[in-house]
């Protein structure tokens, strides 16, 4: 099913002929329309995409690369996934716009193992248009040349995050670096990269076909413009829905038609989960701030064996490299299931959110830096139901 | 594995390493495809591999064994992936879980002994708003209820 409501960023109807007009545009002209429409990374950590366009463009390099995101591993997001199956032309230009940003010949769309079944269409699709030069060399008259490139992964929550999907496409282990030096200057084989996320790729075309002014007419000052949202849960219309940024969690479960919600877990499993008293928070970079994903909990959940899913799901995904992630989860795990059982002092769950905090400083990357969020967010809400109850 | 099997085996390596070039970055295209083709990465294979890219048979391995839809075991030619995250789970996926237990006669982390079916669990699938979601290899399933369950099992035997 395609985007639910409004449909303004993200319109069925889009113009595949602003790529030739936006490629007639100098590389500093493209960044800077996207510079001063403020848009930010869709993926989750919200860089602002001008800013890291900029500087791979400046790096002197004899190649430098584009890849796109699609490993969409977070759970309860699948916006990239609507975006890839019917917003494809979007997203295709919005790449090829990036290559011609930063003067790159060659991109790549890191696709996610899961999402194997969409890559016949995907390839028929570039295919398609290297034969209409939309693609390929000198396209569309412009001495422009770029093409793209499908990689698989296969199964991998890490491969997400982009170091480790570099190091998944050399064909290693995925498992993060050390940052900096960041893709922008030594990314894929060393070569200036920059990754972003599907929705960030498809919102640069539309800011190129349409401005920075009518993008930033949306949204708030700091997160200027639309979002989607991957609704899913306790509620009887899921599905991704296109917002613009302040829209408060109230509003949201409105528009999603949610009855008697208790909970809302904003970004994810490594996002917060906010109870009732907090569903006046917007969903901004500046307030509550998600790569797309809200789950939506009603009376009946218990928060618990919530936090125990995403708990496994972290100490299954840990890539094994640093300690405070790969221990430390499998301790909050531990945790959790002691609380199941009855077994567990408050002392002790105090000591498991200071062992959270010393993950969310001492990870080596996102994924264990964020992983402590449900813990710590869950267990400070609803501490009362989860000990009354046992 | 038999003498004509491990010739047909390094042809497709061979094959498949001229398609996407003897780079240390077409590791993971040829290891889909073979996972694809062959249902697991054989020991046989991953030595194959390593000789071809001219890499150690270690980093072969390390790499089969990170990815979980890679697989050094063999496993059925039909792998069942039933999403147990957040979503699915609130979805009722254990009901589904039961279900295809019992279809197949055997639990999750196995394979039935005709080799045709293995039954997993996975993270994910990003289809959270058609929860209860599940693959069959490639192949995406959602809205499942039991009674859909039961016949798509029984069109795949
Ligand atoms: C564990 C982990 C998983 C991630 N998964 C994704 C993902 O699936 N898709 C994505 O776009 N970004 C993901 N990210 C964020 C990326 O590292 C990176 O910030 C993003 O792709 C940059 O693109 P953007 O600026 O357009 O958002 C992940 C980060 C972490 C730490
Ligand atoms: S934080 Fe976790 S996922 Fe990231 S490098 Fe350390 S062990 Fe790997
Ligand atoms: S939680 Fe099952 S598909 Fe997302």
């Amino acid at each position: 099913m395609p985007i639910i409501n409004n449909k303004e960023l993200f319109p069925t109807d889009y113009n595949d002929r602003i790529l030739i007009e936006a490629l007639k545009k100098t590389p500093q002209d493209i960044i800077y329309e996207i510079r001063e429409s403020g848009l930010k990374g869709r993926g989750g950590a919200g860089f602002p995409t001008g800013t890291k366009w900029n500087l791979a463009s400046a790096a002197v390099a004899e190649k430098k690369f584009v890849v796109c995101n699609a490993d969409e591993g977070e759970p309860g997001t699948f916006k990239d996934r609507v975006l890839l199956t019917d917003y494809l032309p979007m997203v295709i230009d919005g790449i090829t716009l990036g290559g011609r940003a930063i003067g790159a010949q060659k991109g790549y769309i890191y696709l996610r193992g899961e999402y194997r079944y969409m890559l016949g269409r995907l390839e028929n699709y570039i295919a398609q248009m290297i034969s209409e030069n939309r693609l390929g060399n000198n396209i569309l008259g412009t001495g422009f040349d770029f093409t793209i490139e499908i990689r698989l992964g296969a199964g991998a929550y890490i491969c997400g995050e982009e170091s480790a999907l570099i190091e998944s496409m050399e064909g290693h282990r995925g498992e993060a670096r050390n940052r900096p030096p960041f893709p922008v200057n030594r990314g894929y084989f060393c070569y200036p990269t920059i990754v972003n996320n599907v929705e960030t790729f498809a919102s640069v075309a539309v800011i190129i076909s349409k401005g920075a002014d009518w993008f930033k007419s949306f949204g708030t000052s700091k997160s200027p413009g639309k979002k989607l949202l991957s609704v899913s849960g306790d509620c009887r219309k899921p599905g991704v829905y296109e917002v613009p940024f302040g829209i408060n969690v109230k509003e949201l479960l409105k528009l999603v038609d949610a009855r008697k919600t208790k909970a809302v877990q904003i970004g994810g499993a490594s996002g917060y989960c906010l109870p009732r008293s907090q569903f006046d928070r917007t969903i901004s970079f500046e307030d509550a701030s998600t790569g797309g994903s809200v789950i939506i909990f009603n009376q009946t959940r218990d928060m618990l064996s919530v936090l125990k899913n995403f708990q496994e799901f972290f100490v299954e995904e840990s890539c094994g490299q640093c300690t405070p992630c790969r221990v430390g989860n499998k301790k909050l795990l531990d945790g959790v299931e002691k609380i199941e059982q009855g077994e567990c002092s408050i002392s002790y769950i105090r000591e498991l959110m200071d062992l959270g905090r010393s993950m969310q400083m001492a990870s080596k990357c996102g994924l264990g830096q964020s992983a402590p969020n449900s813990f710590i967010s869950i267990v400070t809400h609803f501490e009362n139901e989860i000990f009354s109850s046992r | 594995m038999l003498l004509s099997e491990k010739n047909a085996m390094t042809e497709e390596i061979e094959e498949l390493c001229s398609n996407y070039g003897s780079y240390r970055e077409s590791l993971l295209p040829i290891l889909n495809d073979i996972q694809l083709r062959f249902g697991y990465v054989s020991e046989f294979a991953q030595q194959e591999i390593a000789r071809v890219l001219d890499i150690h048979p270690v980093e072969v391995y390390g790499v089969v064994t990170f990815y979980s839809f890679l697989s050094p075991k063999r496993l059925g030619k039909y792998i069942i992936r039933l999403c147990r995250t957040i979503s699915c789970d609130m979805a009722e996926k254990s009901s589904i879980a039961r279900v295809l237990e019992r279809e197949l006669g055997i639990r999750f982390g196995e394979t039935t002994s005709d080799m045709k079916f293995s039954l997993e669990y996975t993270n994910c699938l990003g289809m959270c708003d058609e929860s209860p979601a599940m693959l069959i290899n490639e192949q995406v399933f959602t809205k499942l209820t039991p009674h859909r369950v039961a016949e798509i099992i029984r069109k795949y035997k």
